[in-house]
């Protein structure tokens, strides 16, 4: 696919570090996702992946450096991006129907249209029928895919992803990625996903980015993935162009792995 | 174990603690002027529900409670979702609340009889500041809780101050704000009668406490009864209420996964 290389990126990040006290998570990170294009981030356990998202959501601030959003430096809350959290974020004391109808009414639509087009997203993501659940009602895989419909109906042009399958079981897992790809081609949004799972960070992504082993974490490597689009994620899993990029990653980052093991 | 067998359980040992009462009277074991007997005790409760002259006093015991109840709670929990949201006023006045929550209220009956006079209002006053402090601390604790990844959520999808007061704040305090409501209602009853013991015309701890003068102790008994079933069917109000307002939470050991 050919994607515009001269375009303002989407989310660029320069030089940016960030200090939990004196504990210093991720430092002088220099990243860019440009504008319609998917980018996957893997990196050991601790490393900083969150951090990262965190920040260009613009929930808590660099301690040092820039996050810029469409070519503009970030203040407050990122408002183009949507941000799927890698823990529960569901709001318990609202059902599916009410949590994905949220950012709608919080935006002023009309409750019957909220709740249409919530219902819609429902459907989409294989919850048709559990409209008036309530979280703790859900199983973890359905409570996920909530919250990503509940993500997706305010359309992003920015989409902040933080493992959002890794709960689910391996088909449904496969559904929601080919889901995914399949909406991500359709409209072109930019798409920072975070994945301990290297196979399904290639499957799905333009482009690997891996972490250090934290502290002072940052990105060392940056594979660009040149496997044919629209694809399948179960079928390119089998061609030898996904197996010789697999090796190549899995060859820095068994490194990583073994490093944050080895301090832990 | 199941429901049924508890309940006969409860059932037979009233009734052995009833009859023994009864017939430790009765045997001239105990003296009848000092504990009065069942048997009398109900007969008098039934007189006085039989001429009406009850409904007067259980009325403005009630008022006395229902008022200390709403005014505490609403102005507690008012109070407490503006200290948690505001950090600095909360600790310029944590000492304040704290000091002044540890007053023993009985003390005050007096201040606020000789304020508010030998009415409702005195009572009402002394309830109020039972439950305020009940609905203010965990009101507050309630909203300190609220969960970072829910809050963060609510913010990424575009929720404004209100919005999250009322989408996110409030109902995360709920929980905690409904099940402090039936100790609230606790409290409140026992400012209406503290206060209507220490001084009143009228209500369910005057009626105690005029028997008591002229040691009518079955009437005290009685006014025991009365009070104990009235504070019962309180709480059992506001638990239904609680259930209604709480379908969202698991209940113990049931989350996830009940598909
Ligand atoms: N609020 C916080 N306070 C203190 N330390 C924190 C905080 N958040 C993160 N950290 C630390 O920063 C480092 C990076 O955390 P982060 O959550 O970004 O890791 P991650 O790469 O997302 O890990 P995982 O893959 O397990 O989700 C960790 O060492 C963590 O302990
Ligand atoms: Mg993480």
């Amino acid at each position: 696919m050919v994607r515009p290389t001269n375009s303002t990126p989407a989310v660029e990040l320069l030089r940016v570090t960030q200090r939990f006290g004196e504990y210093t998570a991720v430092a002088d990170v220099d990243l860019r996702v440009d504008e319609g294009e998917f980018v996957a981030v893997v990196g050991p356990t601790g490393c900083g992946k969150s951090t990262l998202l965190n920040m260009i959501a613009g929930l808590r601030p660099p301690a040092a450096g820039e996050v810029r959003v469409f070519g503009q430096s970030l203040e407050g809350l990122n408002r183009r991006a949507g941000y799927l959290f890698q823990a529960d974020a569901l709001l318990p004391w609202k059902t599916a129907l009410g949590n994905v109808a949220l950012g709608l009414s919080f935006a002023g639509t009309a409750r019957e249209e909220a709740e249409a087009r919530a219902r819609g997203w429902l459907a989409k993501v294989g919850l048709g029928g559990f409209e008036d659940r309530y979280p703790h009602q859900l199983s973890g895989g359905m409570r996920k895919r909530v919250a990503l419909a509940q993500v997706l109906i305010m359309d992003p042009k920015i989409l902040l992803m933080d493992e959002p399958f890794s709960a689910l079981d391996v088909q449904t897992r496969q559904l929601m990625e080919n889901e995914l790809l399949r909406l991500w081609e359709e409209d072109q949004k930019s798409v920072l996903f975070v994945t301990h799972d290297l196979e399904e960070a290639i499957a799905l992504a333009d482009r690997v980015v891996v972490m250090s082993a934290g502290p002072a974490s940052r990105p060392i490597g940056n594979f660009p993935v040149s496997l044919e689009r629209p694809r399948d994620v179960t079928e390119v899993r089998l061609t030898e162009a996904f197996l010789e990029i697999h090796r190549e990653v899995w060859g820095l980052l068994r490194e990583e792995v073994m490093r944050a093991h080895g301090q832990a | 174990m199941d429901k049924r067998r508890v309940r006969l359980l409860q059932l037979a040992l009233l009734v052995f603690l009833v009859l023994g009462w009864e017939f430790s009277v009765r045997l001239g074991w105990v003296d009848a002027f000092f504990f009065s007997k069942p048997s009398e005790i109900a007969l008098r409760i039934f007189e006085w529900f039989k001429s009406g002259e009850v409904y007067r006093h259980l009325w403005i015991t009630l008022a006395e409670t229902v008022l200390a109840f709403t005014s505490g709670t609403l102005v507690g929990v008012a109070f407490g979702l503006w200290l948690a949201l505001s950090p600095v006023a909360a600790a310029v006045l944590d000492p304040f609340l704290k000091a002044l929550n540890s007053v023993p209220r009985v003390i005050l009956a007096p201040i606020f009889t000789l304020w508010f006079g030998l009415g409702i209002a005195s009572k009402v006053a002394l309830g109020f500041t039972l439950v305020f402090f009940i609905a203010f601390f965990n009101t507050y604790q309630g909203i300190r809780e609220v969960s970072p990844v829910v809050l963060a959520n609510a913010r990424m999808l575009g929720a404004g101050r209100n919005q999250l007061l009322r989408h996110v704040y409030l109902p995360s305090a709920a929980s905690w704000i409904l099940s402090s409501l039936r100790t609230s209602v606790g409290f409140a009853v026992i400012g209406a009668v503290v206060g209507e013991y220490l001084g009143a015309s009228a209500g369910l701890g005057y009626v105690i406490s005029q028997a008591e003068g002229v040691f009518d102790t079955t009437s005290v008994f009685a006014g025991i009864v009365v009070l104990a079933v009235f504070v019962v069917l309180l709480d059992v109000a506001v638990s239904v209420v609680e259930r209604r307002l709480l379908v969202w939470r698991p209940e113990p050991g049931q989350e996830g996964g009940t598909v």
